[in-house]
């Protein structure tokens, strides 16, 4: 039986030998994952805003924010035995789920997206698929053994990347 | 962080509970009009809730829900949500449209119904509620979503995300016969938005 491992809202977590990663109802957050398919080893972060520069807390969450959470699962995942060269990426959710013209907290995630692909850019590790955008939410899961991410959403059924 | 002492204090949680009550009792009365049959009201709940706990109090995050939000702007922002299962809805669009719809489908016209009693339940909800703080408050257009509602529910969330990982919000249950939930009703104060609907109401010490 296959070990399957929630990542709730602002959490990160890292899965291997055949463990599988699973957030449910994405909207505007955005899951991002990072796969090392020799090693098999995978992690998925569930992150809710795009930069902790607006935090107004002291003692935030890292795996809130996209530019923290990503360095800090890059260094699990790379702990736990994951080769930085054979490290790929896949980004699901970001969805605007309402509609509302002029309003920045709603372009929340397309904000989310833009920056993981540029924090992803930045540290060199490959997007190689991306379910993101539109106006539905999304749940995901990332099987280890396989690298296999399963989006499933209300509308549109299952689909796998 | 001063905003999280606040709710340890049982008066100023007593004056967000009668927040709830005057606005939804309002809107209770216009839904039971719209529906023709009495609906009842829970007392209402306010509570600091984990954000990874929120969709919890509608069925979980992939319970597919009918959500109608709005966004609250004037002296006191914040986000509105008016949640209907799917049952319910349905009830209201034969009730009001006397269409009888299939399951899972709604063509435009019930979507824009749906849509509009939102407005019109959300609308008598702040309107009081402005009335009675002599604070100005009015909804953006409403917008619907049928979707999980871990994911729709994490959109109100978002002023709080920058200040922690709990949001605290007011919550007033629609009752059909004692215990079918009929709807509910979210008001999720942006954090800004307390010390001035405390000083509004007079809450010694703010």
């Amino acid at each position: 039986m296959t070990e399957l491992i929630k990542v709730g809202m602002a959490d990160w977590k890292i899965a291997s030998s055949g463990g599988v990663l699973k957030t449910t109802g994405l909207g505007s957050c955005v899951g991002l994952t990072l796969y090392d398919g020799a090693a098999m080893i995978a992690g998925m972060a569930h992150i809710m805003l795009p930069s902790s520069e607006i935090a107004r807390e002291e003692q935030f969450n890292r795996a809130k924010y996209a530019d923290t959470a990503l360095p800090d699962m890059l260094d699990a995942i790379l702990a736990a035995g994951a080769s930085r060269r054979r490290l790929v990426a896949k980004l699901a959710g970001g969805a605007q789920m309402f509609a509302f013209a002029g309003q920045d907290t709603m372009r929340i995630g397309p904000r989310n997206v833009e920056t993981c692909k540029m924090m992803l850019a930045s540290l060199d590790i490959p997007l190689i698929a991306e379910d993101t955008g539109a106006n539905y939410g999304r749940t995901i899961e990332l099987d280890s053994a396989t690298g296999v991410l399963t989006i499933r959403s209300i509308q549109y059924g299952t689909k796998e990347l | 962080m001063s905003l999280w002492n606040e709710f340890k204090d049982e008066f100023k949680l007593d004056v967000l509970k009668e927040v709830g009550n005057i606005g939804a009792g309002h809107a209770a009365t216009a839904l039971s009009r719209i529906l023709n049959h009495p609906v009842d009201m829970s007392v209402p709940t306010v509570s600091l809730v984990p954000f990874e706990e929120i969709a919890d109090r509608v069925g979980g995050a992939e319970q597919v829900v009918i959500a109608v939000f709005l966004r609250v702007e004037g002296d006191a922002p914040g986000n509105m949500f008016f949640i209907i299962r799917e049952d319910s809805a349905k009830r209201l669009l034969r009730n009001l449209l006397s269409i009888d719809t299939e399951d899972g489908a709604y063509s435009d016209m019930e979507l824009s119904a749906l849509n509009e009693i939102g407005n019109i339940l959300a609308g008598s909800y702040l309107s009081s509620l402005a009335d009675f703080t002599k604070l100005a408050m009015t909804p953006t257009v409403p917008s619907l979503a049928i979707d999980m509602a871990g994911a729709i529910l994490s959109y109100g969330l978002l002023q709080f995300g920058q200040m922690g990982d709990a949001a605290l919000l007011i919550e007033t249950k629609f009752l059909e016969d004692r215990d079918t939930v009929e709807g509910q009703f979210f008001l999720i104060p942006d954090p800004e938005s307390f010390e001035k609907i405390f000083r509004a109401l007079g809450v010694p010490g703010s």
